[in-house]
């Protein structure tokens, strides 16, 4: 039951073969045997999860079930729920009980779904190993010796290790596509806009989305239906006509070019990641898919633009964790100046804090034409790029990360070279399109590798589409880790 | 490349306490980053618009009206030192 798909989860509980309370009591059972193992959940409150699983019953009782009724969805632990603890994976908030729900646990609580619990991440979504997190590192269901990805690794982890069918993410630099594509799972950001982020604890405003991740495409479409939507609340947040995702699985691959970047096949991706690629866009082909060499010049400035833009955002989001109104005050200071400092200092991890400053100096005074301004002109020049692509092509395809889930610790000391292995993901949140990763085979030390397919601005249903029929016909993503089937 | 000293100004900037011992890591951390942003220098971008949003979309407006509840004691059962309906912070004017 616990490997099941949402549809599988959807008509069990329809045919009352299983109450949404038994369903939830399984999964909580699940996470009190592995999580442990795992640390991939901060908060579990399994009372206030059987009562909406309680509620849940009591809906599909009285015939007026959706597709997510009863079915429990882990949040990232960014993500408001009203009375539940939300921490963003910080000291800083690591007692802070949210008074409101976020929009998308708005949707997800009127689509009937039950809160299974909330996920570890890297501390204010700051990090790609998850190893920035203030209650601990979460560790990779396939090799628990190594990083499940970051920032949604928790969520990441929780759904390779069936410990929840689905979870939600954020995807700021590329953090839910890279844990996706280390544990083996099938993970989607959305079109900049598509989803509302009220409610969502803020990073970097212009890149931060969120987005569902889970074992197939199929049961992201069904997140997506819930989770996207206009919400006047998120002045960012774009009035689009949403389409019906799941509806749309059957559009398949025959007929779509999918465009394939030159820069992303080169001596950076690793020969153990390249080979399932490479056999994933033959798969691809083989349903009736075309491929066409596309460019993408700037593509190589990515990271470097990155790291002005969201540090500087950032630093400017951040500056509300003062003391005053929220979160962690220290317990002595000298004076008003004295007690933000002390209580920054104490709340913060090292890598905020880096990022915090680094922000602060590219906003400062004499510095930010050369940087920020700088930053948001090649920002432009790296969304041309995909726009020029895209007149070729309907999807674009290569790797998400290039390489498979590293060691715990081997990256922890040096935050460049953990920067430049997002290599991948950065551009498309940049240029704020839709991208999604989804398990296409294993690489060195028999660890997942996953394909990123990159659509169009509102393309959502067509990247669904063509991953659903890609899964239609290989097994990747029903593969298991070993010690959680 | 930031001195020790631009590293702690742009600490006390951020309001962020940096201990002696932390002061020499943050400074090769920080021109570590920096050293990385720097290749954005060389590109030629004159003409180019700076870009924030993908879509170039602007804010919304909406009408100057109150929209949310009065919630003031939820929201202030959170806050480190309240009185009265009052965010309590130490004392600024003498």
């Amino acid at each position: 039951m616990h490997r099941a798909s949402l549809r599988e989860l959807r008509v069990e509980l329809a045919a009352k073969r299983i109450s949404a309370v038994e369903l939830a009591r399984a999964f909580l059972a699940r996470i009190e045997r592995c999580n442990a193992r795992l640390n991939a959940f901060i908060t579990v409150d399994a009372e206030a999860t059987l009562a909406q699983a309680r509620a849940a019953d009591e809906r599909i009782a009285r015939g007026d079930a959706r597709p997510l009724t009863g079915i429990p969805v882990a949040h990232k632990d960014l993500f408001c729920a009203r009375g539940w603890r939300t921490t963003c994976g910080s000291r800083m908030l690591a007692n802070w009980i949210a008074p409101y729900d976020a929009h998308v646990v708005e949707r997800f609580a009127a689509e009937g779904a039950v809160l299974l619990g909330k996920t570890n991440m890297d501390e204010f979504a700051m990090g790609s190993s998850n190893e920035t997190s203030h209650f601990g590192p979460v560790r990779n269901p396939w090799d628990t010796d190594a990083v499940p990805g970051g920032s949604s690794g928790g969520s990441a982890a929780a759904v390779a290790a069936a410990l929840a069918p689905a979870a939600t993410g954020t995807d700021t630099g590329g953090s839910i596509r890279q844990p996706a594509s280390f544990t083996g799972i099938s993970g989607l950001r959305p079109t900049y806009g598509r989803v509302s982020r009220y409610g969502m604890v803020a990073f970097a405003s212009s890149l931060d989305q969120g987005g569902p991740m889970a074992k197939s495409a199929e049961d992201l479409a069904i997140l997506l239906d819930a989770m996207a939507g206009f919400d006047p609340r998120d002045s960012t947040c774009m009035d689009r006509p949403k389409g019906d995702y799941a509806a749309a699985l059957g559009g398949g691959v025959k007929g779509l070019t999918i465009g394939l970047p030159r820069e992303y096949f080169t001596e950076d991706l690793a020969a153990d990641v390249a080979a399932p690629i490479l056999a994933a866009i033959e798969e691809l082909k083989k349903l009736g898919a075309k491929t066409v060499e596309v460019s993408l010049p700037n593509q190589h400035l990515s990271v470097p633009v990155y790291y002005v833009i969201a540090p500087a955002e950032a630093s400017s989001n951040l500056a509300r964790y003062d003391g005053v109104r929220y979160g962690h005050r220290a317990p002595e200071y000298a004076d008003l100046d004295d007690m933000y400092s002390k209580t920054r200092a104490q709340g913060f991890g090292a890598e905020v804090k880096r990022r915090i400053m680094i922000g602060t100096y590219v906003l400062s005074h004499g510095y930010y034409d050369a940087y920020y301004l700088q930053a948001q002109r090649i920002r432009r020049l790296i969304a041309r790029d995909f726009t020029e692509a895209f007149a070729k092509c309907d999807l674009i395809a290569g790797p998400a990360a290039p390489s498979v889930a590293y060691r715990l610790g081997a990256k922890k000391d040096d935050p460049v070279q953990m920067y430049l292995d997002d290599l991948y993901t950065i551009p498309i949140n940049l240029a704020g399109l839709p991208g999604m990763s989804i398990p296409c085979g294993f690489g060195a030390r028999g660890l997942p590798v996953g394909l990123q397919v990159v659509g169009n601005y509102w393309d959502e249903a067509r990247m669904l589409a063509a991953a659903h029929a890609f899964q239609q016909a290989t097994d990747w993503h029903t593969r298991v880790p070993r010690g959680f089937d | 490349m930031l001195s020790r000293d631009q590293v702690l100004r742009i600490a006390r900037l951020a309001r962020i306490e940096v201990a002696d011992s932390e002061a020499a890591a943050l400074e090769r951390e920080l021109n570590g980053i920096l050293e990385l942003v720097g290749r954005m220098a060389a590109v030629d971008t004159g003409g180019v618009e700076p870009m924030s949003h993908p879509e170039d979309a602007g804010q919304r407006l909406r009408e100057d009206r109150v929209t949310d509840e009065d919630r003031r004691e939820a929201f202030q059962a959170a806050a480190p030192q309240v009185e009265d309906g009052l965010y309590l912070v130490p004392k600024v004017i003498e």
